[in-house]
């Protein structure tokens, strides 16, 4: 929440400094059909709105041919400034270069686009792994602990291994905590997280005090393995915010829920173009750094804070209406704040 | 083409300009809504959707789905159909992107940057295509399995042989020089462009006249003079005008100072330069007029429309319709190959969805563009006048902002019209004859 607040002054700040000639934004969508970009694009609307310049979008419908047509005509209507979210990372290339050449500027939006020229907003995966460690690591700062990561072909997966690893490294080295069980989830599924983990169940006896599981969904299949052998309740993290997640975390089979807000997301976004559309250099953008990617590109890049949810502040996504009350308190009595 | 309302002995009785001229009504029609079309959403989008810039854009947009639409035409005219140019496109792009970037340069050792690279990648890419083609021809012809099932059967296998060639990555960024076949990264600049277009008005005048004295040579009524001079003029003028629109769209002055950067020189003061005609612009008017050619004066396609017109008679005359078949299949294979050049090098790179569901827009172009799919009829022209009506309309909605699934929808509805139209004008053409 800081962040924004931290966005929205350096932004208010170029608003001012830069005239305020209406200006246009472009949104190059990669997959419209999928349901949560909606929630992204209201909140760059409102950004956009805010700052008083206008909204255009397209939608490539998951062609890499198509999103770089979209850009030519987004281009040619006029954008000052374009938000991509980039079908594929490398094939984007074309469609950079040619709004470089128009000197307009792009803001790769969550997913990587593998050129200099091109800012790169997205949360910050490895924040969220050490979000998720934190958190188990405060409920159970000793004792064995099972790593349930990601899908292996995942890049992110092994970010968020990486951002765990530096939470218990000391914890690890005196000793106190030690890695029983370590495995990837074949394509993030709940049903494979849920086998591994009754495997090392198994394997285990099952002496196991704490699991670091890397979303919501490979926390519901290690719940769902801990349950069958009367442990829920042991700390567990994930991530998402998925309603079935910040359900568990009510009634206290989940610990953590790191969740990364798609409002805030495209807020950003929508404040950044603007800014980068009124003149503003990539290196201006406040909170942002140089940055290279595991490709070798080297970037100004902008990852935001993403928000674990714990018991303690569940209050706080119902207020933020991502969740129903009665959908988060759904057989719980007795829980923490709002389910009491 | 069809110009049947004139019978031959019978004194020509002309009324209107348009049967003085011998137009096509039809593709008259077709250019008329063409016309339409853009001038509503140039409206609608305020003035921004005539601009050298759009019309540079839409042309190169075009290019790929109308190249294997006018293979498509040969198909649908022998009353076959090819579901898997779109898979094809694919299977040949991957294999052009392995050529050029791994076998050429690692294992036969040529180091990236080669200059022969991009041609034997083409050529070896025109072979793949031509081959699968043939080999789809040759189910069909010879082991009569139909069309519809062969290539349904391709669009699985090629879609995903492509994939497996590939691992499913991205492969790029492509050879340099191949990359000029895309559009934007190859025009051929201003002085350029004007040399083509006028070599080109120049041939269309040739040809107007020639035809026109070989007409009068056999005794047949020719168009009064002015008509013919008419003729010339729209001709010239509308080969000029595209050129002059092509050579009006400026690079933008960011990309010339980084190609003079990149010489190590520094550009002058208010340099300015037009982009000329693409050449993935021009390679699409060479298959344009290489494919009507074939159509009208060679006997491979006066077999073709023979074939589609009525199989059995054809084949009672002596047609070799099932080595027909093959060749049409692999001239529409070549085609494919030859569209996955383009594609691929636009996107400066190969991509796993290259040429997803491009067989259904380059079956729309075709049959927009008044192919029937009951055979015998149909035109190169008209197929590619029904890619530019696809790509203009998808562009144009694209850029008014309508809602994606929307865009689809209104794609649809046009060519399910287009086809009734066609319908009610050839009923209505019969019924005057």
């Amino acid at each position: 929440m800081k962040v924004i607040k931290v966005l929205a002054t350096a932004v208010l700040g170029a608003g001012i400094a830069v005239s305020a000639s209406a200006q246009t934004v472009g949104v190059s969508w990669s997959n419209f059909q999928e349901e949560r970009w909606k929630t992204d694009e209201a909140a760059i609307k409102g950004a956009l709105e805010a700052a008083g310049a206008s909204y255009i979008s397209t939608d490539a419908q998951s062609s890499a041919s198509k999103q770089l047509s979209d850009i030519e005509s987004l281009i040619a209507q006029g954008a000052d400034a374009l938000i991509v979210l980039a079908q594929d990372s490398q094939a984007i290339g074309p469609a950079i270069q040619a709004a470089a050449d128009e000197g307009i500027p792009v803001v790769g939006y969550d997913r990587l686009i593998e050129d200099s020229r091109a800012f790169y907003l997205t949360f910050d995966n490895i924040e969220v792994g050490r979000m998720q460690a934190r958190a188990v690591f405060d409920a159970m700062p000793k004792g064995n602990y099972v790593m349930i990561k990601g899908s292996a072909t995942d890049p992110n997966a092994d970010f968020l291994r990486g951002g765990q690893q530096e939470i218990l490294q000391a914890a690890i080295d005196a000793g106190d905590v030690k890695i029983v069980g370590e495995a990837y989830t074949d394509g993030w599924l709940p049903a494979n997280a849920q086998r591994n983990m009754e495997q090392i169940l198994t394997a285990q006896d099952n002496k196991v005090d704490a699991v670091v599981a890397s979303n919501d969904g490979t926390a519901g299949g290690v719940v769902a393995a801990l349950t069958a052998q009367g442990m829920d309740g042991i700390p567990v993290s994930g991530q998402d915010g998925d309603h079935a997640a910040l359900n568990r975390v009510a009634k206290g089979t989940q610990t953590v829920s790191v969740w990364k807000d798609a409002r805030e997301l495209g807020r950003a976004a929508g404040e950044i173009a603007v800014a980068l559309a009124g003149g503003a250099k990539l290196a201006d953008v406040k909170g942002s750094a140089a940055w290279t990617s595991p490709g070798g590109t080297a970037l100004q890049a902008l990852f935001l804070a993403p928000l674990p949810v714990t018991k303690d502040n569940l209050t706080d996504v119902v207020d933020a209406g991502w969740i129903a009350k009665d959908k988060l308190c759904q057989g719980v009595s007795n829980g923490p704040a709002p389910c009491n | 083409m069809t110009a049947a309302t004139d019978t031959a002995g019978l004194p020509p009785t002309r009324r209107s300009l348009i049967q003085t001229l011998e137009l096509d009504t039809r593709l008259l029609g077709m250019i008329g809504a063409f016309l339409v079309l853009c001038i509503i959403f140039d409206i609608v989008t305020d003035g921004r959707y005539l601009t050298p810039r759009n019309v540079f854009n839409l042309t190169i947009q075009t290019v790929s789905v109308a190249i294997m639409a006018t293979g498509m035409v040969f198909i649908i005219v022998c009353r076959h159909i090819d579901l898997s140019v779109g898979a094809l496109l694919a299977t040949c792009s991957a294999s052009m992107a392995m050529i050029q970037t791994d076998v050429l340069p690692n294992a036969l050792g040529l180091g990236l940057g080669h200059p022969s690279i991009w041609i034997i990648t083409i050529l070896a890419g025109l072979i793949v295509g031509a081959l699968i083609g043939a080999f789809h021809g040759w189910l069909v012809g010879y082991l009569t399995i139909p069309a519809f099932i062969v290539t349904l059967g391709g669009l699985l296998i090629w879609r995903n042989v492509g994939w497996y060639l590939t691992d499913g990555q991205t492969i790029g960024p492509l050879d340099e020089t191949f990359r000029m076949l895309g559009g934007t990264n190859g025009t051929l600049g201003v002085q350029a462009s004007w040399i083509v277009g006028l070599l080109a008005a120049g041939f269309a005048v040739f040809a107007i006249i020639s035809g026109r004295r070989r007409k009068s040579a056999h005794g047949f009524a020719v168009k009064p003079v002015w008509a013919e001079a008419l003729m010339i003029a729209v001709a010239v003028s509308a080969i000029l005008g595209f050129v002059a629109i092509l050579n009006a769209y400026e690079v933008p002055t960011r990309r010339l100072a980084r190609m003079f950067e990149a010489r190590g020189e520094v550009m002058p003061e208010g340099y300015t330069e037009g982009y000329g005609i693409p050449i993935s612009v021009l390679v699409l008017i060479v298959v344009a007029i290489g494919m009507t050619v074939i159509a009208r004066n060679t006997r491979f396609g006066r077999y073709i429309f023979a074939t589609g017109g009525n199989p059995d008679a054809a084949e009672l005359s002596g047609i070799n319709t099932r080595m027909l078949t093959v060749k049409i299949f692999a001239l529409m294979g070549a085609l494919c190959a030859l569209s996955a050049v383009v594609a691929s090098a636009r996107l400066a790179n190969h991509g796993n969805d290259i040429g997803t569901l491009d067989e259904l827009r380059v079956i729309a172009a075709a049959v927009i563009g008044g192919t029937a799919l009951s055979g015998g009829v149909g035109t190169t022209y008209g197929a590619i006048l029904g890619a530019l009506v696809m790509q203009s309309l998808q562009s144009g909605m694209a850029m008014v902002g309508v809602d994606a699934p929307l865009q689809n929808i209104v794609v649809g509805a046009v060519l399910v019209a287009a086809v009734l139209i066609d319908i009610i004008y050839r009923r209505r053409a019969r019924d005057t004859s």
